[in-house]
């Protein structure tokens, strides 16, 4: 679905990817993790066309994108950090979007209703509290049917039953053939998710391949003691 | 083609109209109309006559519009970030995201100014009055002028500094240097020219100060040519008063474009 083939980006001195070559199959999850500033947000950032990569090319299902902005109606983006204007309400954040969406994709409302959040839509979102505000950032992501999904870190701040639901929805539209790309911290929902992990260490790809393969790989049966363990490799090398 | 560009123009008229939205509601923007209601109201009653009030009124105006629009306009830009970065997330040209984000900010902004400054010259009737068209006419272009201009400039900062600090500062010392400084520097060039031709550098002085050039487009429409000021003198001087106004809405108008352009071009470039 997706391929980076030799992605670099320096910011200054500062060199964030290092050639990176990540492929995201169709209807799987993928779970990108890393250290923190091993370059995971900007990755997700280059796909999503937010940052422009020095060198290197992006294939979105075989064709480089370039210049024509289209290909953003196929992806559904949830920001880690999920800050909207105060004084708007839920629904007209999503009468905005679906405005420069267009109406060519289904709706998907599933999410709005699994987590209630009908009379919270209508209250301005600077009176809603931080749970509610990532709610409504997971469902709105969801909302408009797309074919990739990109999710920031997209359990924090969600209580366990949120949490739960939102795992449910991901793992539904994986049935329904999306693709998916998510980070995490927190490793057990990345187990109970992802089909594949990329591991980003000082912006180089350190381990591309299925979660069997890490476990494998690294001889562990956790994924969190199989990350930890690549981490430690790391360091040693 | 024709499709391509009807859908550029839509993705500018929501973004606008849900910016328009979020700021109309917001305690500053009420704030903000209320401050220039109180001082245009105020003007009229206590200022001596509606030419005097006029006049005041204009002062006010060059000094808090530049201010407060380059400072909540720097402000808005970084309180925005993410919500920026949603929207370029969206299926939208970056372009047409940074018209929208801008003109979503400006034109509230010029409805509170208008409104301020407006509805007390009607309620008084000075509005219609025939001595007083040109004057209060003028009052509103610079009042606009100065909200588009420097509107325009602190999306322009906003967008090329990173560090949101740095940026306020920078904003505010334009606005310094425009406002407060400049006379300062008219005086120099003044003194150290000397008898000698005096005249085109301070015409280039006041083309390069957008606070100058209204200040002249005031006073050239209001019937107190003395208080035109040294620069406002020259410039009336030089172009008489129908052509001195066509120079100087020439001048704001350029004063818009640039800023406007250059701020859409880095915002295309930039990395978020």
């Amino acid at each position: 679905m997706i391929e980076t083939r030799g992605l670099c980006k320096r910011f200054g001195p500062l060199t964030v990817l290092q050639a990176v070559d990540v492929s995201l199959g169709r209807g799987r999850i993928t779970a990108l993790v890393g250290p923190n500033g091993a370059g995971k947000t900007t990755l997700l950032k280059s796909i999503l066309g937010l940052t422009r990569p020095d060198s290197g090319v992006i294939l979105f299902d075989g064709t480089p994108l370039g210049d024509d902005e289209s290909f953003r109606a196929r992806i559904g983006y949830m920001p880690q950090t999920p800050r909207f204007p105060g004084n708007l309400t839920g629904a007209e954040l999503y009468a905005m979007l679906r405005d420069l969406r267009g109406d060519a994709r289904p709706a998907d409302d599933a999410l709005f209703a699994a987590f209630a959040l009908d009379t919270h839509m209508q209250k301005p979102v600077r009176t809603l509290s931080g749970g509610t505000l990532q709610k409504i950032n997971a469902a709105l992501a969801f909302a408009f049917s797309p074919d990739l999904l990109i999710l920031d870190e997209p359990t924090a701040g969600l209580d366990p039953v949120s949490s739960a639901t939102l795992k449910d929805k991901i793992l539904a539209d994986r049935a329904a053939g999306r693709t998916v790309i998510v980070t995490s911290h927190v490793m057990s929902d990345l187990e109970e998710l992802a089909d594949d992990v990329v591991f980003l260490a000082e912006a180089r790809v350190c381990f591309a391949g299925s979660v069997w393969d890490l476990k494998r790989a690294t001889r562990q049966n956790q994924l969190e003691r199989a990350v930890a363990e690549l981490m430690r490799r790391g360091r040693a090398a | 083609m024709r499709h391509a560009s009807m859908t550029r123009a839509s993705t500018v008229r929501s973004v606008i109209a849900y910016q328009v939205r979020d700021l109309v509601r917001s305690r500053w923007l009420a704030a903000y109309t209320l401050f220039f209601l109180v001082a245009s109201e105020g003007l009229l009653r206590y200022g001596g006559g509606a030419s005097k009030a006029l006049l005041s009124l204009g002062s006010i105006v060059l000094f808090v519009v530049p201010l407060v629009t380059a400072v909540f306009g720097t402000v808005y830009v970084y309180n925005s970030r993410d919500y920026t970065e949603l929207l370029l997330a969206q299926p939208v040209r970056r372009g047409s995201l940074y018209a929208g984000l801008y003109l979503g900010f400006t034109l509230p902004l010029c409805l509170a100014v208008v409104i301020g400054i407006a509805a007390p010259l009607v309620f008084n009737r000075v509005f219609l009055e025939p001595g007083h068209v040109r004057a209060v006419a003028s009052l509103i272009g610079a009042a606009l002028a100065m909200t588009v201009i420097f509107g325009a400039i602190a999306f322009l900062v906003a967008t090329c500094v990173e560090d949101r600090l740095k940026a306020l500062g920078t904003a505010i010392g334009l606005w310094l240097l425009a406002s407060l400084l400049y006379d300062g520097i008219v005086l120099v060039v003044t003194v150290i020219l000397g008898d000698h031709a005096v005249e085109r550098p301070l015409l280039a002085l006041t083309v390069a100060n957008p606070i100058d050039l209204a200040r002249v487009l005031l006073m050239l429409h209001s019937d107190s040519a003395a208080l035109m000021g040294y620069t406002g003198a020259v410039f009336s001087r030089f172009f008489g008063t129908a052509a001195g106004s066509v120079a100087a809405t020439t001048a704001l108008a350029l004063w818009s474009a640039i800023p406007i352009a250059l701020g859409a071009r880095a915002f295309s470039r930039k990395d978020f």
